[in-house]
């Protein structure tokens, strides 16, 4: 809501400066949003009359003018095709200085000397216009100062209201609030009813009282819509954000900005019989003020006549039932609809408008009345025309009830935290319009007047009174109560532990957008389809992600554009999996790696990491995690078939690592080795509570072995085979040598183990250990086919 | 006895030309070993009559002790030197910089998180997570958004089908708990969330952190020394505080707060927009079927990267989400 401050002020002035007039409703609620000067920076422009204008003797479309600035005549050269004998402008004398810092001096035109400018709107920033000098009513008075005659100190300030202050979407409405803050009461124009002077009143029909529980139309005859909206209203109309367009349409929008009801105006020679509110028919056609034609809805609240829709009510009138200058007779309508009814039509209809913003929010139901009234005043006063009697139609039944509330002072204080005595509660209510019904033993029984539909419980008013009492003077004090002990499962880490350790491992921790581009996702994860967002921000980020890994290889991309080749980055966040009717959001940890293993250094610092680099702080994580999780080969189509393992814990799969599969990486346009692991966060988050063992006193005896195998045999298979046979006392296995090479015959490998292994009780003797690593042997030549390296 | 003191000599000589600790070694067994020249000399004692015997003898340990002495002492000046040449051949230069992995960094709107969730941790609070793909009802119908609401059109929401769609706020997260607790209730909800907006100061996504306490006795001042305290220990500053009336469906009374964040040309405090907050609605109380004639709370929440631009000094929201290295790794 856009407002000229003096505008404001003609209501209530409270003697406090524009600034803390902004300040105070800003505090109150009313949130301004900005505040501009109405007119540009400009001084020594006055009111000017041309006495003559005659046509330069050297230039078709300049003009030769006589100006009166009051005290003496000077001659001005004007190339305005409107200047004319007689008219009055803003005459900008020498010497004045217009916006721009634009000095006005003697100057010759064509040979002709010209001693002053006639000023447009435009140049003095009072308009867009720029056809043509601006044109000053008749009686303005020659030689005073152009801003003192326009009172042009103003400012127009803008408030960003919340959706349930629609009673402040009118000067009415602000000036309440203003009166309420300084203890003032406004001073409203006298607004008295029209007499009738024929009896000719429209015929009215409401068809769909639920959306329209009141409406009122009244005939105004043989108007003069040639007559010329008065300054003063075009002016209050510019400083509120509204062009002029003709004087219905300006006295209209003129009462809706004073007022807050918004008001049409029809041609009555386009009112086929009569007027009809009803819902729109199906597939029914309407071209619109603003010419698009739109396709009406079934549950669209139409204004027809007896043949045809003629506006969308509420939102905007159509064309062919307009005024224009030619109109002879108006039909005037003021109406209540329902918000409900409007909520979201105007948005169906790509429009927004200065009606359907007031309609949708709740505009007073017993309004309608007194901005008719003051509309035919002010259109009487402009164009002329006989009224006749308003018709007014209303179904109480679906007009909204007048409500009362209990307003308990023990609860306020409550609330609020502070007893605010009576007096000052009871002036707060009834400044703004509120009346107490009856005195309560323990509060207030509040009347709530029809302008403030947001007001319909108890904690409402609360907010009223705390709002004018102003938040910033209630007390500040610590909360009480008590804190119920909550249970912390020690086996379970926090994620932040989960990234505390990639931290500390060199990743950097990205965050990603949770819808992504499809066509990335089908090269990671073609076997499901991401849920579909209806309206995506666009085609690139229009799907849920399956994976985390579309959002980390789209940010290695952007990184290795931008000269980054050593790339360690990890997310944490959901994945969101179609699972029938279901929704499946899986929280899951997800990270990239590419580049070299450690930063480049003076030693050894540009080996690329692999595949066993990452499975290595993998396992690292599930330490501190404490839970085993294994590796198993297999294939992923986003990974490389040799290079991928699947994850599994107690044999539940808990996600996955690998490398690119070159051929992805390739239509990705990604350079490098990059190893990718994900692993859904449920499942490694929950580890164990340590439980103490007895430490040995007795040695631990070691055995170490070397074995070929075939290159199709896994180390975890020999792991297996060799944890079968070792034995119970086994304490670890761990392999401290690959080998591949031509020595050992072409596809084998050659695997050192060591085997270790302990008794709580007593020392192992040599014969036992003998028979168990014999034992491990055997087995691995038997089950795997290995040979004893010698 | 000349021979000893010449063998006392040579032996003295010897060991001051020794430059090895196994020159040195030899030079002992030679002198004084089993069949060392010295210890040799103990067998001419036989020669000597009862009367001579003691004095000889003591001549010959001395003879002994003397040439061990020089022994030992220049087996401790060898030693010394030894460790000398290794400690020299042993030294680095201590500038060259050190190797090993570097530390990565959390994301900034990670760590304000944290910072956030740490504060309220010891207030008591809980951090609640929920659904991201949310329904209606959680994310709008249950927080008193019914949908013929204009409050809707500020939400620009982005919807799978006409029931379901991406949560707008971490409101939702509140119903869920409520839902399925009792009360009282202290709670933190961090997490995503979105909106069909992305300009210069909009992004899609964006995180949110709401608050919400729920006991039988809590009002509006609480929760203004919540937030205020909240404030001060976030940007590490006695700011001022201001709670300005506003609207949100979900609380009644409703305020937005600001912070002073410098100064106007004029002098006056320059204030900023920071999070919104209020008493519960007793509406959304209902849905929650939560007593609010017994109890009542408030609620507030904040955007996490208008925090962390503000801590940090970021000036382009969107840097937050292109995940460029040269932007993370100022956060560590």
């Amino acid at each position: 809501m856009k407002f000229s401050e003096q505008w404001l002020r003609e209501w209530v002035n409270p003697e406090i400066s524009s600034q803390e007039l902004m300040d105070q409703i800003t505090m109150a609620g009313l949130e301004v949003d900005g505040f501009e000067p109405v007119a540009g920076k400009f001084q020594g422009v006055v009111v000017g009359e041309v006495l003559s204008a005659e046509p330069h003797p050297d230039a078709d479309k300049l003009r030769v003018c006589q100006v009166s600035d009051g005290s003496q005549t000077v001659q001005v050269v004007c190339g305005a095709p409107n200047v004319r004998q007689g008219i009055k402008v803003p005459f900008a004398v020498i010497g004045a200085v217009l916006p721009g810092d634009f000095k006005i001096k003697k100057a010759k035109l064509r040979g002709q000397p010209s001693e002053g400018m006639l000023c447009s709107g435009s140049e003095l920033g009072l308009s867009e216009d720029h056809d043509g000098i601006m044109e000053l009513p008749a009686d303005a008075p020659v030689g005073s100062a152009l801003s003192d005659y326009l009172k042009l100190n103003d400012v127009a300030i803008d408030v960003d209201l919340t959706p349930n202050r629609s009673d402040c979407l009118s000067i009415k409405g602000i000036a309440r609030e203003v009166g309420v803050l300084n203890s003032l009461v406004p001073q409203a124009p006298q607004i008295d009813p029209v007499e009738a002077v024929h009896s000719e009143v429209p015929d009215i029909r409401v068809d769909a009282s639920e959306g329209c529980p009141r409406y009122l139309g009244r005939i105004l005859r043989n108007v003069n819509l040639q007559a010329e909206t008065p300054l003063w209203m075009q002016e209050k109309l510019r400083r509120s954000g509204i062009r002029s367009i003709d004087a219905a349409v300006d006295v209209t929008n003129f009462v809706m900005l004073e007022q807050g009801q918004p008001l049409h105006a029809f041609d009555r020679e386009e009112i086929n019989k009569g007027i009809v509110v009803r819902m729109a028919l199906p597939a029914e056609k309407l071209v619109l003020l603003d010419g698009q034609e739109v396709e009406l809805t079934e549950q669209t609240l139409v204004i027809a006549d007896h043949e045809k829709p003629i506006a969308i009510a509420g939102i905007m009138g159509g064309e062919h039932s307009g005024v224009s200058p030619k109109t002879r007779d108006l039909v005037l309508e003021a109406a209540y609809f329902d918000p409900i009814t409007l909520a979201g039509k105007a948005r169906y209809y790509g429009l927004h408008t200065d009606a359907s913003h007031r309609f949708e929010r709740g505009v007073d139901y017993e309004l309608a009345r007194d901005a008719m009234e003051r509309a035919t005043r002010l259109l009487m006063d402009i164009v002329g025309g006989e009224p006749g009697e308003i018709v007014e139609v209303v179904s109480a039944d679906h007009l909204p009830k007048a409500r009362t509330i209990d307003l308990r002072s023990q609860r306020l204080a409550d609330v609020l935290g502070l007893d605010i005595d009576r007096t000052t509660v009871e002036e707060i209510l009834i400044r703004l319009g509120l009346t107490v019904g009856k005195l309560l033993k323990n509060g207030w029984r509040i009347n709530v007047p029809s302008f403030r539909p947001d007001i319909s419980i108890e904690e409402d008013l609360i907010e009223e009174v705390g709002r004018i009492y102003g938040y910033n003077n209630l007390p500040v004090t610590e909360p009480t109560g008590s804190l119920g002990l909550r249970v912390n499962e020690e086996a379970v880490r926090p994620v932040s532990a989960i990234r505390d350790y990639f931290v500390s491992q060199g990743y950097q921790e990205a965050i990603t957008y949770s819808f992504v581009d499809p066509k990335v996702q089908a090269q990671i994860d073609p076997e499901r389809e991401g849920i579909a967002l209806a309206n995506p921000i666009s085609s690139d980020l229009s799907v849920m992600r399956t994976s985390l890994w579309s959002g980390l290889l789209k940010t290695v991309a952007h990184n290795q554009n931008r000269q980054q080749p050593r790339i360690r980055m990890f997310e944490t966040g959901l994945r969101f999996l179609q699972d029938g009717q279901r929704i499946d959001q899986q929280p899951m940890l997800a990270g990239v790696v590419v580049g070299s293993q450690n930063p480049e250094n003076w030693v050894n610092g540009r080996r690329t990491a692999d595949f066993f680099d990452v499975k290595g702080e993998l396992e690292g994580l599930f330490s501190v995690l404490g839970i085993q999780v294994g590796f198993v080969s297999s294939r992923h189509p986003a990974l490389h078939p040799g290079q991928t393992a699947e994850l599994l814990r107690d044999g539940e799969h808990v996600g996955w690592l690998g490398t690119l599969h070159p051929q992805v990486q390739k239509n990705l346009e990604l350079n490098g080795t990059i190893l990718m692991f994900e692993l859904s966060l449920n499942s490694i988050i929950t580890g164990y509570v340590p439980n103490f063992k007895e430490i040995s006193k007795f040695p631990e005896v070691r055995r170490d072995l070397a074995i070929i195998i075939g290159g199709e045999v896994a180390f975890a298979d020999v792991e297996r085979v060799a944890r079968k046979h070792a034995g119970e006392r086994l304490t670890a296995l761990r392999a401290f040598d690959v080998y591949e090479g031509e020595s050992i015959g072409k596809g084998n490998r050659s695997l050192a183990l060591s085997l270790f292994w302990q008794h709580p009780e007593r020392t192992l003797n040599e014969d036992e250990v003998h028979s168990l690593f014999n034992g491990v042997i055997d087995a691995l030549k038997e089950e795997l086919g290995a040979t004893l390296r010698s | 006895m000349e021979n000893l003191e010449q063998l006392v000599q040579d032996g003295l000589a010897a060991v001051e030309k020794a430059d090895s600790l196994q020159a040195l070694d030899h030079i002992r067994v030679e002198y004084l070993g089993k069949k060392g020249a010295i210890t040799q000399q103990a067998k001419t004692l036989g020669k000597l009559s009862a009367e001579e015997r003691p004095a000889a003898g003591q001549k010959i340990n001395e003879a002994k002790g003397q040439v061990e002495q020089a022994i030992n002492a220049r087996r401790s000046d060898l030693e010394r030197v030894a460790i000398e040449q290794k400690l020299a051949a042993e030294s680095i230069d201590v500038t060259l910089p050190g190797r090993g992995q570097d530390l990565g960094g959390l994301h900034p709107v990670t760590r304000t998180l944290q910072r956030i969730e740490e504060f309220f941790a010891r207030a008591g609070y809980t951090v609640e997570q929920g659904p991201e793909i949310e329904d209606d009802y959680h994310n709008f119908e249950a927080l008193n958004i019914p949908g013929h609401h204009p409050a809707r059109a500020m939400h620009d929401t982005f919807y799978f089908n006409p029931g379901t769609l991406l949560r707008t706020h971490t409101s939702p997260v509140q119903i869920r708990t409520m839902e399925a607790g009792k009360p009282p209730f202290r709670m933190i909800c961090p997490g995503r969330v979105y909106r069909c907006d992305s300009d210069m100061t909009h992004t899609p996504m964006f995180h949110q952190i709401e608050g919400l306490l729920v006991e039988k006795n809590v009002s509006f001042a609480d929760l203004k020394s919540t937030v205020e305290e909240f404030l001060r220990v976030f940007f590490e500053r006695d700011l001022q505080v201001r709670f300005r009336p506003s609207y949100f469906p979900f609380t009644e009374p409703s305020a937005e707060v600001d912070i002073e964040w410098g100064r106007e040309a004029d002098g006056s405090i320059k204030w900023l927009e920071i999070m919104g907050c209020g008493m519960v609605h007793p509406k959304v109380f209902g849905y929650c079927g939560i007593d609010a004639e017994e109890y009542r709370g408030f609620a507030f929440g904040m955007g996490v990267e208008r925090l962390a631009m503000l801590r940090y000094g970021v000036n382009d929201l969107r840097m937050f989400f292109e995940n460029d290295l040269r932007f993370l790794r100022q956060f560590r």
